[in-house]
């Protein structure tokens, strides 16, 4: 491997397992879970072996996908909290789209979109789960009062929908603002990247000295 | 045509139309409360149909027994004591079972194409092959009906006996009923047998007597002469208006097309965001790029 002296290190090797582990159980899900929504979808219960395989599985998967979503919560809980910043951010959402960044204020180590999408996961995916437990067979639905499972497949069915977009959402972005998708395969990210995207967490990095870096 | 002696008028989990032009007359099954001597012989019959055999319970009390429905008992007896007027009890005993809605609550929620199937003859069965026992049945049904088994994790419930109409018998409980308290036939002909049995009744002194065929489920291929008709929930917990929940209509309703068109867009919006907008660079190493 040459050296790189313009990588800097965003997600170490434990974010990234972290990640796409939560990521490939996303998947399995959503696609299980458009299944038993949607009769134009109900091929997906091939990924999982059959239409009882689907219903037995997905709820495994899904407590398997909470399990590693509070890994990324208690990562990158203090990472997200709403500034001032971010509300400027979303009121110039227009720069956003068009690629207008010079306008924007300085960014952190997330930005306003960012922040707003991990919020509304941990909310979807802590509704996912409850109302997931309360509708499940054989185990759990058999005991809950039936207006209970009632409105739980209703829930179950809007948060899924949210929590789909917001994914689309967040795979288009990071294939949209180029030099992203390597931060989570290879944990690096360029300098200018950086300096362009997340100015504010560049400075911070370059303050705490030269440990923020990896030579590659 | 298929091998197939009943056409489907609705199959679960499928847009597009079954096979369906054979015009057949929809029937129905009349159980008169009136002449319900609760003797169980249909649940006896059914058992014998069927092959099916409940696990032996507990006495709770009273005569039901089995106390409930079960993936291995598709109908029960209910037994209620009920005392109207000071000092007259009266028993009413109501079988218990599928009303073969002809808008079926639990065939709107199933997600497994065919796993539920209305029959042109108004029958709603469940093709066990093709159930993933999943339970949405239960959600959508207002009567309370479907039971999975826990041998196999399929949904189990009345099936009318489609396999002896559809060879022009009647169902095993018609067959066995010793009182003439259930019949069998078109429901157009059921309707005037229980006006018949109504107007006796009348004339006897229940004031009251009517026929329950509920029409917020479409009305229903099992019908109820009930001595008591002004007061439906009196025969154990019969519903009065029994409807598809609001909640299973939504969820199973509008949200579908709603829902899967809202992620279409946004998988759309990103795909001609990009080839308008075009990719987000790294202005520096685009500048780097150029003087190469």
């Amino acid at each position: 491997m040459s050296k790189r002296p313009d990588l800097i290190q965003r997600y170490n090797a434990s974010d990234r397992f972290n990640h796409w582990f939560v990521a490939i159980t996303f998947i399995l899900l959503a696609l299980s879970g458009l299944a038993l929504f949607h009769p134009a979808f109900f091929f997906f219960t091939n990924l999982l072996g059959g239409g009882p395989w689907t219903r037995i599985l997905h709820p495994f998967i899904g407590v398997a996908m909470f399990a590693g979503f509070v890994g990324m919560m208690l990562r990158f809980w203090g990472d997200n909290h709403i500034t001032e910043n971010d509300r400027k951010w979303i009121r110039q959402v227009g720069d956003v789209i068009n690629n207008r960044e010079e306008n924007l204020p300085p960014v952190g180590r997330y930005n306003a979109g960012q922040k707003y999408l991990f919020w509304t996961m941990v909310v979807c995916i802590g509704l996912l789960l409850i109302t997931g437990v309360l509708i499940w067979q054989p185990y759990f639905a058999p005991y809950v009062p039936i207006v209970a499972v009632r409105l739980a497949v209703l829930v179950h069915a809007l948060a899924a929908f949210v929590i789909i977009a917001g994914i689309i959402v967040h795979i288009y972005a990071a294939i949209w603002v180029k030099g992203s998708v390597r931060a989570m395969t290879r944990g690096t990210v360029t300098d200018a990247w950086a300096r362009q995207h997340h100015l504010a967490w560049y400075r911070e990095l370059k303050n705490k000295g030269s440990h923020g870096h990896d030579h590659y | 045509m298929a091998l197939q002696s009943l056409d489907i008028q609705r199959r679960s989990a499928t847009t597009t139309p079954s096979p369906d032009i054979r015009q057949t007359t929809k029937v129905a099954k009349l159980i008169d409360v009136s002449k319900c001597i609760g003797c169980k012989a249909c649940q006896a019959a059914c058992m014998e149909w069927n092959d099916v055999r409940d696990e032996i319970g507990t006495c709770v009390g009273v005569y039901d027994n089995p106390p409930n429905l079960s993936a291995d008992s598709w109908t029960v007896m209910r037994f209620s004591e009920v005392e109207l007027e000071q000092g007259k009890l009266e028993w009413l005993i109501r079988k218990d079972g599928c009303m073969h809605c002809a808008d079926p609550g639990c065939l709107k929620a199933c997600p497994s194409p065919g796993a539920i199937i209305q029959y042109a003859n108004g029958i709603v069965d469940f093709h066990e092959e093709n159930c993933i026992g999943c339970g949405y049945c239960i959600t959508g049904c207002p009567f309370n009906v479907p039971r999975i088994s826990q041998k196999d994790n399929k949904a189990y419930k009345c099936t009318l006996c489609s396999d002896r109409v559809a060879v022009g018998m009647e169902p095993a409980c018609i067959k066995a009923c010793p009182t003439g308290a259930l019949v069998f036939g078109s429901k157009d002909d059921m309707i005037h047998h229980a006006e018949g049995r109504i107007t006796d009744l009348k004339e006897r002194g229940y004031q009251n007597a009517g026929l329950y065929d509920p029409q917020g489920v479409g009305g229903t291929h099992v019908m109820y002469v009930l001595q008591h008709a002004d007061k439906p929930e009196l025969y154990h917990g019969l519903p009065k208006d029994p409807q598809i929940s609001p909640l299973v209509s939504l969820w199973k309703g509008i949200t579908k097309p709603l829902m899967s068109f809202g992620l279409g867009v946004v998988a759309l919006a990103g795909f001609f965001h990009f080839v308008t907008v075009g990719p987000n660079e790294v202005k520096e190493e685009e500048d780097e790029k150029e003087d190469v």
